[in-house]
């Protein structure tokens, strides 16, 4: 099932390995964990028009774990809003492709992000908007569970509720890692989907690299009434690079040229096609 | 060539052994500001806050208040924007024992991009009664800087970088808190700098010394409180000023200058900083040319005053 969704995601995962490979700094785990969670979104959930990004009644999507934007940079040109080659320019001077998302800059962005917490207050402030201006589309957030020890994480999750923002749906990336080790070693959210809950929010919990779960979650999330919904993602750090899965060490490091040859061919590229 | 940042872990390291009311907390950064090498030896005197800036100088201000003498590391972003409040309302305004040494200060953080390039944290320190301000040129100064800082009473920021620098400081330098440093003796005109502008400065007072120029470069060291009689007494003598930093001139170290001299030596300064425009992702050296933070464009600024 969804094997369109499995083969995009394949080939979104190449790109996140080419681009911070070419690049030589950026994120790998955490764009790889979230990489499946963005192929749903704006492969099947997003009202969204690559032809026409600014209009006005489209589904919004704030990352507001910013590091991981290589994933949706790839997505986004899988999706035509840019052409693909500007992947190869990501960290570049110039580039439209910043180190962390810049909504000026880059064609499909909704919010600048990257500073960890801010992301999901301004998909609240969206979400306002959208109940403001009568309309019906829903605004869309993915956030980190370390980026959950953010204070305002909290903030936003009381507000929304207080505010019934049924049209807000947020992604939790809940892979276990942070920078320094452990999201349980450091400073646990568990029981995290529970807090969500009592924080009044529709909670939902989905394996993160299942797109039947993830899709049927955000199904069920755009009809709930009178409440946000948290959809928490069981993710693998680094998933679909063996050798980074799971690994702390794969946060902010870029794999070298024998790395990227070795993910490639991981991720289904051929000898010949990675000679060129 | 060695960062700053990695003055801060080798003097936490030295500190952790002389004084055993030295704790250290990080926010989930401590292999980047290189607090890991304190965490590995005195793992009892080490706290990750996690990714939770506001909570750890919270947490710093209620160990200072019980006799600790607490450091913080973090990105300079974060510890001076997204803990601002924490730094003013608490541990300045109660003068608590908190330093603060974030890392990955100016735009050398490079291609991470502007989120994460501090460029205004001088300016937000400045403006905090009780805080002191120091910014180290190299690994050496940053290292007996943060040493110092222990022995210092009260909130300090310490603004260290990413980049590995030259060392242009000698083995056995000694920091002395308050005290400008002066690197070269000249006559036509004074050239201040900081952090990683110290090397450009002595860089373009070189190439200027070529054209028959004779500039004196001085490491202010200390931002906050300024060596108000060396500043002084250098500009009676040059009667030119140069400023150099890797930060915005919007209430940074060239506006530090201008208040002091506005209201003693009154004359035309030249600023070299950025230019009140955001940091973006490039490599170091490319961001540093792009906004106008090299050695010529030290040399162009002299030049202009002449
Ligand atoms: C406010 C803030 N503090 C610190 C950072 C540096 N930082 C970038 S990613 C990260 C860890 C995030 O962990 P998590 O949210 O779990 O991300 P993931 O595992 O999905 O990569 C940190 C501390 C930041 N970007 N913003
Ligand atoms: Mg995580």
């Amino acid at each position: 099932m969804h094997s369109e969704l499995v083969e995009k995601a394949t080939k979104i995962r190449q790109d996140i390995i080419k681009m911070i490979g070419l690049a030589g700094s950026g994120h790998p785990g955490g764009s790889l964990s979230c990489a499946d969670i963005l192929c749903a979104l704006y492969f099947k959930i997003l009202y969204v028009d690559p032809k026409n990004p600014k209009m006005k009644n489209r589904d919004r999507f704030v990352l507001s774990k910013g590091h991981a934007c290589p994933a949706l940079y790839a997505v986004l040109a899988e999706a035509s809003f840019f052409p693909r080659e500007k992947l190869w320019t990501l960290r570049k001077l110039g580039s439209s492709l910043q180190g962390h998302p810049d909504l000026r800059r880059t064609v499909g962005i909704d919010m600048s992000s990257g500073s960890l917490g801010l992301g999901i207050s301004t998909a609240v402030g969206m979400a306002m908007a959208g109940k403001m201006d009568g309309e019906d589309h829903h605004v869309y957030s993915i956030i980190g569970d370390g980026e959950s020890q953010e204070g305002i994480i909290w903030e936003s999750a009381i507000f929304a509720a207080h505010h019934k923002l049924d049209n807000l749906i947020v992604f939790l990336d809940n892979n276990g890692l942070q920078i320094d080790g452990k999201t349980c070693d450091i400073s646990s959210l568990e029981p995290i989907a529970q807090k969500w809950e009592a924080f009044g929010w529709q909670t939902f919990e989905v394996d993160g690299h299942d797109f039947n779960q993830i899709i049927e979650a955000a199904d069920k999330a755009k009809k709930v009434k009178e409440k946000p919904s948290m959809i928490v993602a069981h993710t693998v750090k680094g998933k679909g690079v063996s050798f980074m899965e799971n690994k702390v060490d794969w946060h902010g490091v870029a794999p070298n040229k024998e790395q990227v040859r070795q993910a490639l061919l991981e991720l289904g590229v051929s000898e010949d096609e990675l000679d060129e | 060539m060695k960062a700053t940042r990695q003055g801060y872990g080798d003097a936490l390291v030295e500190l952790g052994q002389e004084n055993p009311n030295v704790v250290v907390l990080d926010a989930d950064l401590a292999k980047s500001t290189t607090s890991y090498t304190f965490a590995e030896k005195f793992p009892k005197r080490f706290i990750d806050c996690g990714v939770a800036e506001q909570l750890m100088m919270g947490v710093a201000a209620g160990l200072a208040a019980s006799g600790k003498i607490a450091y913080t590391g973090s990105f300079a972003i974060f510890a001076t924007g997204r803990a601002f409040e924490q730094v003013r309302n608490i541990i300045a305004y109660s003068n608590l024992n908190v330093k603060l040494c974030p890392s990955h200060a100016g735009v050398t953080v490079g291609a991470d991009g502007s989120s994460h390039q501090a460029i205004e944290d001088i300016s937000l320190m400045r403006a905090i009664p009780n805080m002191k301000i120091i910014v180290p040129s190299d690994y050496i100064e940053a290292k007996t800087a943060v040493k110092a800082a222990a022995y210092i009473e009260g909130p300090i920021y310490i603004r260290l970088g990413r980049a590995a620098l030259p060392q242009i400081n000698a083995d056995d330098y000694k920091f002395e808190f308050g005290k400008a440093l002066m690197l070269r003796q000249g006559k036509d005109a004074t050239i201040f700098a900081v952090g990683i502008m110290v090397a450009a400065a002595l860089e373009a007072a070189d190439n200027l010394a070529k054209e028959g120029i004779d500039c004196e470069v001085i490491n202010l060291r200390t931002v906050k409180p300024l060596d108000k009689a060396a500043i002084l007494d250098s500009v009676a003598k040059t009667k030119r000023v140069v400023t150099a930093e890797c930060h915005t001139v919007v209430g940074g170290v060239g506006s530090a200058i201008c208040e002091l001299l506005a209201e003693n030596i009154p004359l035309p300064v030249a600023m070299v900083g950025i230019r009140d425009r955001f940091g973006q992702s490039g490599s170091p050296d490319e961001l540093l040319e792009h906004y106008g933070l090299t050695a010529k464009d030290i040399e162009a600024k002299v030049k202009q005053l002449l």
